[in-house]
């Protein structure tokens, strides 16, 4: 108990500080973007004094490491001050854009983990056959396209030509769950095609490493089937890959699927990450940026501890 | 009496070299029920690949090329994959050399022992978990009713590999085919896995096949006795008749008793250059590994260092190279005190203190040739080079009896255990040292191969006045070798003293223990013990 408890506190430990180094890389990120933020927003028009003004009501006339650590502190405490662009808060915007994230990637992640981890189980049972191969080769195919042209491809096939779902995943806080899910159906189609098979290749790697194991031979001279096999004797064993690719996928899902945000007009976070950018909206860009990372810190600590317990001998040391 | 097991004109290939090549040759094999059959030879002789094909199996990258496999009554050579399937397990089942490795680390053992039953439908999960119990009860396992709760890891070798037999017998088959059960046990934990298999052999009245490379062990179990070599018969006999009257020549090699030196006497005045006191060193910094070692070496004198594995022998070896710097105590070597940390010893002292080591896969780069890997020492220590090195690597091959010409531009991929053995006694001797530390040097090498080696250690000694200090956990190789017999218990030296004396009674507790627990080649040796122990235990 006392083993895994310190390992699991000193990688949350680590995550911290790699939270708090990316906070630190984010400001300085967005401190180097050319140009004066004042001048953007009030336009050229602006005069030099209600610039400076501006300037001063941002608080950009101060020394950056105290901007920094003000702003730190605010995220801190949910404070992520006001965008630039309409003056409300951030974390109102931000936080209806990122629970529509998490439904996109949640009812994609549904789909997707069981579907490719069944998958990979397959491949791996009737390695090197034609369907082990018919499985490699769809799948290859689908992560050679780009992503917004397997959702165009989609919406011509789906809402063009057999017109079931819609082409554009509108969605306000009014629809029921199941009316929210028939409208997402399309986008979380397009990113299963994207993460299956990196996970399902992945899944039929670890499995093919350990049947080589004696414990396999051994299952194979007591007499037990070949499905049985792959699922109650090598899968157990293969599951800490499995878990990691998993994670990076997950967390792939909640950031970097603005492209299929775009194609859908799907108002999801990255889609405003994007256009605050454009906006020059820092606050916006700063608080999305630093919940992206926080995503994928999370993600992946997880995986680490998932991985940690599924193996007994990490596990008994819990008695 | 039918035969349960019938093996008619078998012949196996392998697939090496871009084809296949036959690595069994026309075995015939015939197995009676309650009947033992020891199947023995050295690596390479085909044993497990004959055991497994017993079973209808092969490995990856073999086939059973020709001839009839029989078990009651049911062809295997031609079955389909899924008849193969209904027997493996429920006629006939295998226990594997290494237990660790064969049971599944993420099941608990219980689960193991039940798949093979229910999958085959032969019984209910509970009423299999109550066999359970009971088998491991019968085969002497600590706490038979929560034990097989356990995981793999948590139960000790000698535990496995009897959970392992249990497990064997979960569909109650009436063949067992056990491949070298005890080769990786010690010799004190052999004993229980023997007495396991005798236990199922003769009292639940089973037919077995019996792989092994040690033919004390077979003598012990089997009825019978098939020596192989290089997948082809040598000769087939009934155990006593084999031990006594052996007619092959290779036999007798292998029935050999080791006896390779003359005695040699031990005088105080003789000098001793290697002079341990009050050692003590540790891993974790809380516990230490080993208590108050006092140790001496003298001059072309072999001490053996005797223990179990986890005993401390191998922790003393890198305590006294330095690699693990003893947290007290002193180390006097050729009559200076050195350091305990090797990082601070002058390049002489390392040059005089050599060690040869258990692996000697890994001991050597594999990339490598044996000129490259001989030529560095001479190179480090005493900055040879070019043609003079080249006559000193020849001179050296000559003297570990590998032929210059054809080995001194092998990588060391290209050897065999036995030659790559050699490679690193030769580069030890490069150095010119005063003292070699032998750690289980003939462990991982086939019997004849490993007693070449012994051959040429004592021939090197009896040249070179050279000294050992020779870790084993073999005591036949103790007797062979060893003028001091040095015997570790848990970190300490529980006794030492010249070999005549530890070996001859009275012993020490542990040390009758080690002694007692040696297979002899005595068929009758194993029950005697057994009878033996029982009665000292009533």
């Amino acid at each position: 108990m006392k083993n895994i408890l310190l390992l699991i506190c000193k990688r949350i430990g680590a995550s911290l500080i790699t939270i708090f180094v990316i906070s630190l890389i984010i400001f300085i990120g967005v401190e180097l973007l050319p140009g004066d933020v004042a001048e953007t927003v009030l336009g050229q028009s602006a005069t030099p004094e209600t610039v400076e003004a501006f300037r001063k009501e941002l608080k950009l006339d101060l020394p950056p490491h105290v901007r920094y650590a003000t702003w730190l502190n605010h995220f801190v405490h949910g404070d992520f001050g006001n965008s630039l662009a309409n003056k409300r808060p951030v974390a109102e915007l931000v936080n209806w854009r990122l629970s529509n994230t998490l439904l996109l990637a949640m009812v994609t992640a549904f789909i997707a983990v069981p579907l490719s981890i069944f998958l990979g189980i397959l491949a791996a049972l009737y390695r090197n056959t034609l369907f082990d191969k018919m499985i490699s080769i769809t799948t290859l195919s689908f992560i050679s396209f780009p992503e917004f042209f397997i959702a165009y491809v989609l919406i011509a096939l789906f809402s063009v030509q057999l017109n079931i779902f819609p082409s554009l995943a509108i969605i306000d806080d009014n629809m029921g769950f199941f009316n929210k899910l028939y409208a997402i159906i399309l986008p979380s189609l397009t990113l299963t095609c994207v993460v299956t098979a990196h996970m399902m290749r992945q899944t039929r790697a670890a499995i093919i490493n350990v049947l080589g194991s004696a414990y396999i031979e051994m299952a194979e001279i007591k007499g037990i089937r070949g499905f049985r096999i792959i699922v109650y004797h090598a899968f157990p064993n293969a599951l800490s890959p499995v878990i990691n690719v998993v994670a990076v996928n997950l967390a792939y899902l909640v950031v970097g699927v603005v492209l299929v945000e775009v194609v859908f007009v799907y108002p999801g976070l990255g889609q405003l990450l994007v256009d605050s950018v454009a906006k020059r909206d820092l606050p916006v860009v700063q608080a999305s940026g630093l919940i992206f990372s926080i995503a994928y810190i999370f993600m992946n600590l997880a995986a680490d501890i998932l991985s940690m317990l599924a193996n007994p001998k990490l596990r008994q040391s819990n008695f | 009496m039918d035969n349960l097991l019938k093996i008619k004109n078998l012949n196996i290939e392998g697939f090496y070299e871009d084809r296949w090549q036959p690595i069994v040759h026309n075995i015939n094999l015939e197995l009676k029920r309650g009947e033992v059959l020891g199947l023995i030879g050295e690596s390479g002789a085909g044993k497990s690949t004959i055991g497994l094909a017993a079973m209808g199996y092969t490995r990856q990258g073999c086939r059973i090329a020709s001839g009839s496999i029989n078990i009651e009554g049911i062809e295997l050579y031609d079955a389909s994959e899924e008849d193969l399937r209904l027997v493996r397990g429920s006629k006939i089942a295998y226990v594997a050399q290494s237990a660790a490795a064969s049971f599944n680390p993420s099941h608990r053992v219980i689960n193991q022992y039940v798949e093979a039953p229910v999958q085959h439908g032969l019984m209910a999960y509970d009423e299999a978990e109550k066999e359970a119990i009971d088998i491991y009860r019968r085969l002497f396992l600590p706490t038979p009713e929560t034990i097989g709760l356990r995981y793999p890891h948590e139960l000790s070798g000698g535990q496995l590999q009897r959970a392992m037999v249990a497990m064997a017998m979960s569909c109650k088959p009436d063949i067992i085919v056990f491949d070298e059960p005890t080769t990786a046990l010690d010799v004190t934990t052999q004993i229980e896995v023997l007495a396991a298999v005798k236990e199922i052999t003769e009292t639940m009245n089973k037919a077995a096949l019996y792989i092994t490379h040690d033919l004390a062990v077979v003598a012990q179990v089997a009825n019978r006795i098939m020596v192989l070599r290089n997948g082809r018969l040598v000769e087939e006999g009934e155990t006593r008749q084999l031990i006594k009257k052996p007619k092959e020549a290779y036999t007798r090699e292998l029935l050999n008793v080791r006896n390779l030196r003359q005695e040699k006497s031990i005088s105080d005045k003789m000098d001793v250059i290697l002079k341990v006191r009050d050692l003590k060193a540790t891993y974790t910094g809380r516990e230490n590994v080993l208590e108050d070692i006092d140790l001496d070496v003298r001059k072309g004198r072999t001490v053996a260092l005797v223990g179990e594995s986890g005993s401390g022998k191998s922790t003393l070896a890198r305590v006294i190279t330095g690699l693990l710097p003893a947290i007290c105590g002193s180390i006097n070597f050729l009559g200076q005190e050195i350091p305990l940390d090797f990082k601070t010893r002058d390049k002489d002292t390392l040059r005089r203190l050599q060690m040869i080591y258990q692996m000697p896969d890994t001991a050597l780069n594999p990339r490598q040739t044996v000129r490259k890997i001989i030529g560095r020492p001479l190179k480090f220590y005493f900055g040879i080079k070019g043609r003079e090195a080249e006559e000193r690597i020849r001179e050296l091959l000559t003297k570990i009896e590998l032929d210059p010409d054809t080995y001194i531009d092998r990588l060391a991929t290209e050897l065999s255990g036995g030659e790559k053995q050699r490679i690193c006694i030769a580069r030890a001797l490069a150095a010119r040292p005063d003292l070699i530390i032998c750690d289980e040097v003939t462990s991982a090498l086939d019997q004849l191969v490993g007693e070449g080696i012994l051959d040429l250690l004592q021939d090197l000694q009896n040249k070179t006045n050279i000294s050992y200090l020779f870790i084993t956990h073999d005591l036949a190789t103790v007797k062979a070798i060893a003028d001091k017999i040095v015997i570790m218990l848990e970190g300490r030296i529980i006794e030492q003293g010249d070999k005549k004396e530890v070996l001859t009674p009275p012993h020490h507790e542990y040390t009758d223990k080690l002694l007692a627990s040696v297979p002899e080649m005595d068929p009758d040796w194993l029950d005697n013990l057994l009878d033996k122990r029982l009665s000292t235990f009533i």
